[in-house]
């Protein structure tokens, strides 16, 4: 089984990207079509609009909750995680974190790695730090089995291949699987790949997983999965790694509950996933499963710039259901790989300034019409417009202004000519005596407007003012004051 | 969105028309006013008016955005209330301009007082007027109805649209698919990212035309944004502001 090197994008591509998606009308499809049947499931799992707003009251408040504490929790959940014999280890950078786990493998003389699903361990280019280093690593989530395959990255959080179709998928296990014949059956597809990976879990050395939520009282890791892979990859393997953000922890089991049911029914449209799995600490003496060795790593990776803030601290209040991006009409023309971030959407777009910088993800905070079907449905509540125009006024921020929370690459999208054409606007439009003369001039020499204007008439036909403006026609009814 | 207390009406109006209306589609602004009058109510227009500061406000530009809201907060000195022939624009004097002004405390409550009498027409109109067109009958129409996402998410806007022309007889509202997705406008959006905006703009058009020759909507951004896409592909598909609609029909002229 061979799996393809990692095709590396970058997110300051994006606008060309973008026109390569769009131009591909079978992506297209597959995603519209995708996003419409995640849509009809999760509508079908709150049909009580009052249960799911006062749900979404919960979810909300637990993730505040924990982020005010967050300082506090962290310490907690490290002691607990100690006490029971788990290493943990902080990671500031994805480069640390990838140097964590790869220690770790030497140390334990490990060269085979079995991975669970984890988009902290897609953030920081796990694979490819590990097979840069000769360590084999297999994911063993389909949907992921299925990008690595394709030497792909994941285009949604949650459903890593939505982009492919099941022929795409047929023809690529018959490209890459020995004595796989193409079929389109998804039932056969799920039987290949499974016995794919069936041997892997049984040979590998170490397994890696993400974390759902992370209890501070407890030292207790909580994962939801449906495909049993991440049971696997978790207990069977000597030694376990988990990966997580810092923003993964809540205070209690208690608090975890609301969040758990939000979850899936947000993310996928299920009631509760098929597995759900609470790991406390590795195998204890007289257990008959479980690791011999636990790791959890937490990473930082800009996170306490978001964290610092109040505002752009609800950020950190996500759970990855992905909602956001089933719902964007900007994600499901476009869809994740355009993003060119680890998570697209618009979780992504408020999430990868913080983690790439302003500089590197400039276009991502602009690419939304702030429509708000991203914030409508969030299981808590984190205000995605807001977040967009707040990043949009860090972006236009002069680079050297001084502010209490400076983010990186403040100040990216700051131009010149950007300055010329909003000083003008507002030379024009604060003024009534400046804005009469505009108008008189817009009006009076419509003809001479320009038939070509910029983006818009790419798409549109040209705007062209009226003959006379409102104020024109309401003073000769006598009627302007 | 918490229910909004609506007062009595007290035979005076502020018209806003907003810069696009003012520019692009007075005839809009015009029917409004006449819509208003019809109802008794003597419709007041400061000629200083100009926008409300929004698509600096939506660029990333909050500087200049107030400078252009501050010129518009004076203006509205009775308490009367202040009509506005755009959602998205109403909903960025009601709910925006408390924002924008933070720091400046006297701005603050100025613009808090007047956001609690910001109303956008259609909603003026049923809530409010309480309009009763009963005695406007017309020939059967199916129509369209599109909604600007920040004015139906901010204010309401979907449903008092829904309202004002369930009240017309005759007039039948056709759903179309995806109905609550976003046109594609968003402001600046629509240049900086003409493609994405071009492709959401295109399935709008489609969709709208499978359903209706003919659509509505209380936006004046989006009436421009579908409008202009349908011209560019030669599709017959007509849109028009609900004002001119609603006007046409009382009028009987549609």
């Amino acid at each position: 089984m061979k799996t393809q090197p990692l095709h590396f994008v970058s997110p300051t591509q994006f606008r060309s990207r973008v026109g390569e998606a769009l131009g591909d009308a079978r992506l297209r499809e597959n995603f519209r079509g995708a996003m419409r049947f995640l849509r009809d499931k999760r509508a079908a799992q709150f049909p009580d609009a009052e249960e799911l707003e006062a749900l979404r009251d919960i979810g909300a408040e637990v993730r505040r909750h924990a982020l005010s504490r967050l300082p506090e929790l962290l310490e907690t959940f490290e002691s607990r995680l100690q006490q029971l014999g788990v290493h943990v280890h902080w990671a500031d950078t994805p480069d640390e974190a990838c140097r964590i786990v790869l220690d770790i493998a030497r140390d334990a003389g490990a060269s085979r790695v079995i991975k669970g699903k984890s988009m902290v361990s897609e953030e920081v280019e796990l694979n490819h730090a590990l097979q840069a280093q000769g360590i084999d690593c297999i994911e063993s989530d389909m949907g992921e089995f299925i990008v690595q395959l394709a030497g792909e990255r994941p285009s949604h959080i949650v459903m890593p291949a939505i982009h492919k179709t099941r022929q795409d998928i047929g023809e690529l296990f018959e490209r890459t699987l020995p004595d796989t014949p193409y079929t389109d059956d998804v039932d056969a597809l799920i039987r290949t790949g499974r016995r794919a990976l069936r041997q892997r879990f049984m040979d590998a050395d170490i397994g890696v997983s993400g974390v759902n939520f992370a209890i501070a009282e407890t030292g207790t890791l909580w994962l939801v999965e449906n495909e049993g892979n991440g049971r696997m990859s978790t207990t069977v393997p000597r030694i376990h790694i988990a990966m997580m953000g810092i923003e993964k922890v809540v205070a209690t089991l208690e608090h975890a509950v609301p969040l758990a049911s939000l979850l899936p029914r947000s993310a996928t449209g299920q009631p509760v996933t098929t597995y759900f799995n609470l790991l406390t600490g590795p195998r204890r003496a007289g257990e008959q499963d479980g690791p011999q060795q636990m790791h959890v790593v937490l990473l930082d990776n800009g996170r306490s710039q978001a964290y610092a803030d109040e505002q752009l601290r609800a950020t950190l209040q996500c759970i990855r259901c992905g909602a956001c991006m089933n719902h964007c009409p900007v994600y499901a023309r476009v869809g994740g790989h355009a993003y060119g971030t680890t998570y697209p959407g618009p979780i992504g777009q408020i999430l990868s300034p913080h983690l790439l910088g302003l500089d590197a993800s400039r276009d991502l905070p602009t690419a939304s019409t702030l429509c708000g079907a991203c914030a409508e449905v969030c299981p808590v509540r984190i205000p995605i417009p807001d977040l967009l125009l707040r990043l949009r006024n860090e972006a236009q921020r002069a680079p050297d202004a001084v502010t209490a929370h400076p983010l990186r690459g403040q100040g990216a999208a700051h131009s010149a000519g950007a300055r010329l054409v909003w000083g003008f606007w507002r030379g024009i439009f604060a003024s009534p005596a400046r804005y009469r003369i505009f108008r008189w001039c817009a009006t009076r020499l419509r003809r001479f407007t320009p038939q070509r204007q910029m983006g818009w008439t790419r798409h549109r036909a040209p705007l062209v003012p009226a003959r006379r403006s409102l104020h024109d026609l309401l003073r000769a009814r006598g009627q302007a004051e | 969105m918490q229910r909004r207390v609506y007062p009595a009406p007290c035979g005076h109006v502020y018209l806003f028309a907003t810069c696009l209306v003012d520019l692009f589609l007075p005839e809009a602004g015009l029917d409004a006013v006449h819509l208003l009058e019809r109802e008794g109510q003597r419709v007041h227009f400061p000629r200083a008016q100009s926008c409300c500061g929004q698509p600096a406000y939506t660029s990333g530009n909050p500087v200049q955005a107030r400078a252009v809201a501050r010129a518009q907060l004076d203006l509205f000195r009775q308490p009367w209330p202040v009509v506005v022939p755009s959602g998205s624009c109403a909903g960025m004097m009601r709910l925006h301009w408390p924002r924008l002004f933070d720091g400046e405390a006297a701005r603050v409550a100025q613009a808090e007082e007047l956001a609690t009498r910001v109303f956008e027409l259609s909603e003026f109109l049923v809530e409010v007027l309480k309009v009763d067109f009963r005695d406007c009958a017309g020939p059967p129409i199916d129509i369209g109805l599109h909604t600007s996402c920040s004015a139906r998410r901010e204010m309401g806007t979907r449903a008092h649209a829904l309202e004002l022309l369930g009240a017309l007889p005759g007039v039948r509202v056709s759903t179309h698919e995806n109905e609550v997705e976003c046109c594609g406008f968003g402001g600046t959006f629509s240049l900086r990212h003409d493609d994405i905006s071009g492709a959401m703009v295109q399935d709008k058009v489609a969709s709208l035309q499978a359903n209706a020759s003919h659509f509505v909507t209380a936006d004046g951004g989006c009436l421009l944004n579908i409008g202009h896409a349908a011209k560019k592909r030669g599709c017959a598909l007509q849109g028009e502001h609900i004002a001119s609609f609603v006007r046409r029909r009382v009028e009987r002229k549609a």
